[in-house]
């Protein structure tokens, strides 16, 4: 299926049928991993790739147009040869690879024993891949979070938000009634929803990621069935923009916490009574930092897409 | 036996060089930057393809389950996709920069500009002088 998706993406013309078709893809490819036990990075791929990723490239090419034309020199030749002789090399190196999901593989054999044996006992949370995101390796998360930031303020000095003061034209009835009456149905529940995988997450598939992404869904939804205008009073960008730096600084100072408090930066043992307790505490607070940065990024890099386009959504 | 063992990573492979293939092949910038996705998701699809382990469940504490998969490639790849959405987005801001600044995004037409460009500037000094 992966396959011939992305054979169509390859062949089609239509910049609007690639989009969709990348979306399919993304979709698709979140199925796998549900096959490959990777349940967090599913939910991640399904948000992230099938829906954030989806709409914002909708609204660029609302904005750059959507006719594709041909090359005036055709050569398809060279950059088929440099993938065949590439592809080939890389066959040729998986051939002294591990058989696929072979246990004594040498990718389970250095630190992932511990993860898995110890984690549940010294975290004491059962989804051993938010221990492992938010302590063990909380330095990558933090670096994660730290570039979805400055990809953010890199995106707003590039092409900025533009507000919208003037309220739409409200017909009586509405617009779209059937899009806003079910959109204003579903927006509740979707919250929810991300509020439970926020908090949640400690136990079951997901985190501050995942919700962060299905929190912005909400407002997008909000945004795209009603206007841009009514988005940006019910979030207004300034307010989000210091919140996304809140969410950083909140990680960072949990950090500090920590060195406060006589342990290693970022090593959330000492904030409780027991190493345990203060882990929850730990995790808990830094995947609130996480999810209130990527839940206000995804919010700006939208609004920052559609405020882009001429014609108010 | 070993060819199907090793299947999952040889269609890794070839969805990489597909989007390989659009990334060097196409001529549309946004074309391009589903093309740099595809092959990102890829890679993702190459690390949890290494994660899993036979009979291995996902990586959530239960009782009586005593084989999980590795959960390390899973937190590495949980936040690259994040990563991912961020930097696509800033591609794409950059894509409708240079629509506004060139008035087109098909590569060819923007390279013939430069080309123009930096030909005129060459004119003009030889003129100068």
């Amino acid at each position: 299926m992966l396959v011939f998706t992305t054979i169509a993406i390859v062949r089609l013309r239509s910049l609007f049928a690639v989009v969709m078709l990348s979306g399919i893809y993304s979709l698709l490819s979140a199925n796998i991993f549900i096959v490959l036990d990777a349940v967090d990075v599913a939910f991640t791929e399904a948000a992230v790739g099938a829906g954030i990723s989806t709409v914002l490239m909708l609204a660029t090419i609302g904005i750059t147009g959507y006719e594709m034309k041909k090359r005036s020199n055709i050569k398809r030749f060279v950059p088929l040869l440099v993938v065949t002789i590439t592809g080939a090399v890389l066959v040729y190196g998986t051939l002294d690879m591990p058989a696929f999901s072979d246990a004594v593989a040498p990718i389970h054999q250095h630190v992932a024993p511990r993860y898995i044996l110890e984690s549940p006992q010294e975290i004491g949370i059962p989804n051993m891949v938010t221990s492992v995101l938010a302590s063990y390796r909380g330095y990558d998360t933090m670096g994660e979070v730290i570039v979805v930031f400055a990809a953010l303020v890199g995106v707003l000095s590039l092409i900025g938000i533009r507000e919208s003061n003037v309220s739409p034209i409200y017909l009586e009835p509405p617009a779209r009634p059937i899009l806003q009456v079910m959109a204003k149905f579903m927006i509740p529940f979707i919250i929810l929803f991300a509020l439970y995988v926020q908090f949640h997450g400690d136990f079951g598939p997901g985190g501050g990621f995942q919700a962060g992404v299905i929190f912005s869904v909400a407002i997008i939804l909000y945004t795209l069935t009603f206007s841009q205008y009514d988005g940006m009073r019910l979030t207004p960008p300034r307010v989000l923009k210091v919140l996304a730096a809140g969410g950083v600084l909140i990680y960072g100072g949990t950090g500090i916490w920590t060195l406060v408090k006589g342990g290693n930066f970022l090593n959330y043992s000492v904030l409780g009574k027991t190493s345990v307790d203060g882990q929850h505490l730990g995790i808990l607070i830094i995947e609130f930092g996480v999810g209130l940065t990527v839940a206000t990024s995804m919010m700006l890099l939208f609004f920052a897409f559609v405020s882009r386009g001429s014609n108010n959504l | 036996m070993i060819s199907l063992s090793l299947y999952n990573y040889w269609v890794v492979i070839f969805l990489m060089m597909a989007g390989f293939y659009i990334l060097i092949a196409s001529n549309h910038l946004i074309k391009k930057i589903i093309g740099l996705n595809i092959f990102q998701t890829s890679v993702f699809m190459l690390y949890i393809s290494m994660g899993k382990v036979t009979g291995g469940t996902a990586p959530i504490a239960v009782e009586g389950v005593t084989s999980y998969s590795n959960p390390l490639p899973h937190v590495l790849i949980l936040t690259a996709i994040v990563v991912g959405i961020a930097t696509t987005s800033l591609a794409l801001a950059l894509v409708i920069r240079i629509k506004e600044a060139y008035g087109t995004v098909q590569e060819d037409e923007i390279l013939a500009m430069d080309y123009q460009d930096d030909h005129g500037d060459a004119l003009a000094k030889v003129d100068s002088q």
